[in-house]
């Protein structure tokens, strides 16, 4: 009980830091939803052949949905922790009673909650204004969703074992982010038997992105659950948490 | 005190690659003690406190706080203990208010928010960003996040480094207040007057090793060394005509008096007969800053 009163205490206070800050509120949040109005509105009526024609914010905004969990899970969750402990707000928690995981678990509480908030306005959005459906599978929605949470908050965790001060974080974050991004075909299709596409197929984000697109796809049949996208996902997820917990740092480097 | 003591520590070492940062430290503060270490920058003040709190394991020496060994204490320990960082980040976007309740939470019997609000003096800007703080304001917040937890050890690093005179003699009001308070406080310094307004007891750091310890009015000899008779003579007079050795100081006369009671008598009694006024008199055991230079000086 008191363990539960302490995480809802801290998804509360990550809550209010993450909306009076402006450069999280903006990069992470406002981005995806900016992507989503500018690429869909300059693609209304388009329609993909390589996918038989099916409409191109049918294949869009699923994978605009998957990259707000990936802005507020993977992008926020490693620039801001990277910075607190340039700060030594880290340092400052490791004094503290509070068990070191329950402030993780906040943290990444807090970045679920915005994710949701993403999920449910990029989909709510992309069926009001762009024609989008979305056949009703809500298990299997969620049940991505949060695999692909754990995936993408534990690469953020992990990545910051990487960036040796703060004011790299951004660079390095996004440096990596976005070109995987684009060869997994959030913007526009990348078939998969190309080399973009294989090169693609290593990382989580093609597999988060086609779980997704499955679960909007008002063409297939079934419950709209793939278990090879999960299976990767869990798989770096899990490697990545591995990462995390041995080289997390909770102190800037020494001078 | 051994069983006793709040903080025990013997023969600590500990080495960051080839520096050797502590050497040989050893010292014990018993319950309720204000007890400084004073050292000049980089004597290893910081990584004997932060091995305390914690922070660093130890590579040889034996460590107890508060009955613990801090490297296994854990929730146990820290639900005790209050820490004052060196220079410290905090969420700046958070409101002193904020921070304390977040904080008060992770206590079992924390003190009042608004109590420890009003003990650092801080009630005017308890509801402002903590970005909008001043310098002193920020570690008045540090030692209010300190003792939210009420607890019964608070270590403070060079809690005043940085301030200005006014604001350095409001924190040791408040430092005073703590230990008023009963807490036992160890706290890192390299302001001797600080030391001398605060401790009980000092000891005096310097690179890596304990060079003096006691009270601030016996560290290095201040008790019984000699007192500094200090004064000017009118133009004309020359030290030598005095009844007791002299030497000259810049425009001052100097006397190292082991006796001073009969040597002012002698002197005082020498300048009435003749009519002579000692200019600026004063009369002044060594000072902690001499005595202090006198230990830290590389040798």
């Amino acid at each position: 009980m008191r363990t539960l009163d302490l995480l809802a205490n801290q998804i509360r206070y990550e809550q209010k830091l993450y909306w009076r800050s402006p450069s999280s509120a903006m990069f992470t949040f406002a981005f995806p939803i900016l992507l989503l109005v500018i690429f869909a509105s300059l693609n209304q009526g388009a329609t993909i052949q390589a996918l038989g024609g099916l409409s191109y914010n049918q294949y869009y905004v699923p994978g605009i949905v998957a990259f707000g969990v990936i802005s507020a899970c993977y992008s926020n969750l490693a620039i801001a922790l990277c910075f607190r402990r340039d700060a030594g707000v880290l340092k400052r928690v490791r004094g503290t009673p509070l068990p070191p995981w329950i402030f993780m678990a906040g943290n990444i509480g807090s970045s679920l909650v915005v994710s949701a908030l993403l999920v449910v306005l990029t989909t709510a959005a992309g069926v009001a204004f762009y024609g989008v459906v979305f056949p009703g599978r809500y298990g299997a929605l969620i049940l991505t969703l949060l695999i692909g949470a754990f995936c993408f908050c534990s690469l953020g965790l992990a990545i910051t074992a990487l960036i040796p001060v703060a004011t790299g974080a951004p660079a390095i974050v996004n440096g990596l982010l976005f070109p995987i991004l684009f060869i997994s075909g959030t913007f526009y299709p990348v078939g998969s038997a190309s080399w973009l596409g294989r090169i693609a197929s290593v990382f989580p984000i093609r597999h988060f992105e086609q779980a997704i697109f499955t679960v909007f796809d008002p063409r297939a049949a079934g419950s709209g659950i793939e278990l090879l996208p999960l299976a990767v996902m869990l798989l770096w997820g899990g490697a990545a948490m591995l990462v995390a917990i041995r080289g997390f740092r909770w102190e800037p480097l020494r001078k | 005190m051994d069983g006793l003591a709040a903080i025990a520590v013997s023969g600590l070492r500990k080495s960051y690659g080839a520096v050797e940062a502590v050497r040989d430290i050893s010292f014990e503060v018993a319950p309720g003690e204000v007890f400084a270490l004073l050292g000049p920058n980089g004597a290893g003040k910081t990584t004997t406190v932060e091995i305390l709190e914690g922070y660093r394991r130890r590579d040889a020496g034996s460590v107890s706080v508060l009955g613990l060994d801090p490297e296994h204490g854990g929730v146990r320990l820290r639900e005790r203990v209050g820490i004052v960082l060196q220079e410290c980040g905090i969420e700046e976007l958070l409101t002193p208010r904020e921070v304390l309740e977040r904080q008060a939470a992770y206590y079992p019997k924390p003190r009042p928010v608004e109590e420890v609000i009003g003990l650092v003096d801080l009630a005017e800007k308890a509801r402002a960003r903590i970005r909008t703080l001043s310098g002193g304001q920020r570690r008045r917040l540090d030692l209010a996040l300190a003792l939210v937890g009420d607890p019964d050890l608070i270590f403070l690093d060079e809690p005043t480094t940085g301030f200005d005179p006014q604001a350095r003699r409001n924190a040791w009001d408040l430092i005073k207040r703590l230990g008023g308070l009963g807490k036992t406080i160890l706290l890192t310094t390299h302001y001797m007057e600080e030391a001398q307004y605060l401790a009980d007891r000092v000891a005096v750091i310097a690179a890596g090793r304990v060079v003096a310890l006691g009270t601030p009015d016996s560290i290095g000899g201040r008790d019984t060394g000699a007192t500094q008779i200090r004064f000017t003579l009118p133009d004309g007079r020359l030290p030598a005509e005095l009844p007791v050795a002299a030497r000259l100081d810049g425009g001052s006369v100097v006397i190292e008096a082991a006796d001073p009671t009969r040597v002012l008598h002698v002197l005082t009694g020498w300048a009435l007969e003749r009519g002579i006024a000692l200019g600026g008199l004063t009369v002044a055991r060594r000072s902690l800053e001499d005595a202090y230079l006198g230990l830290v000086e590389p040798r």
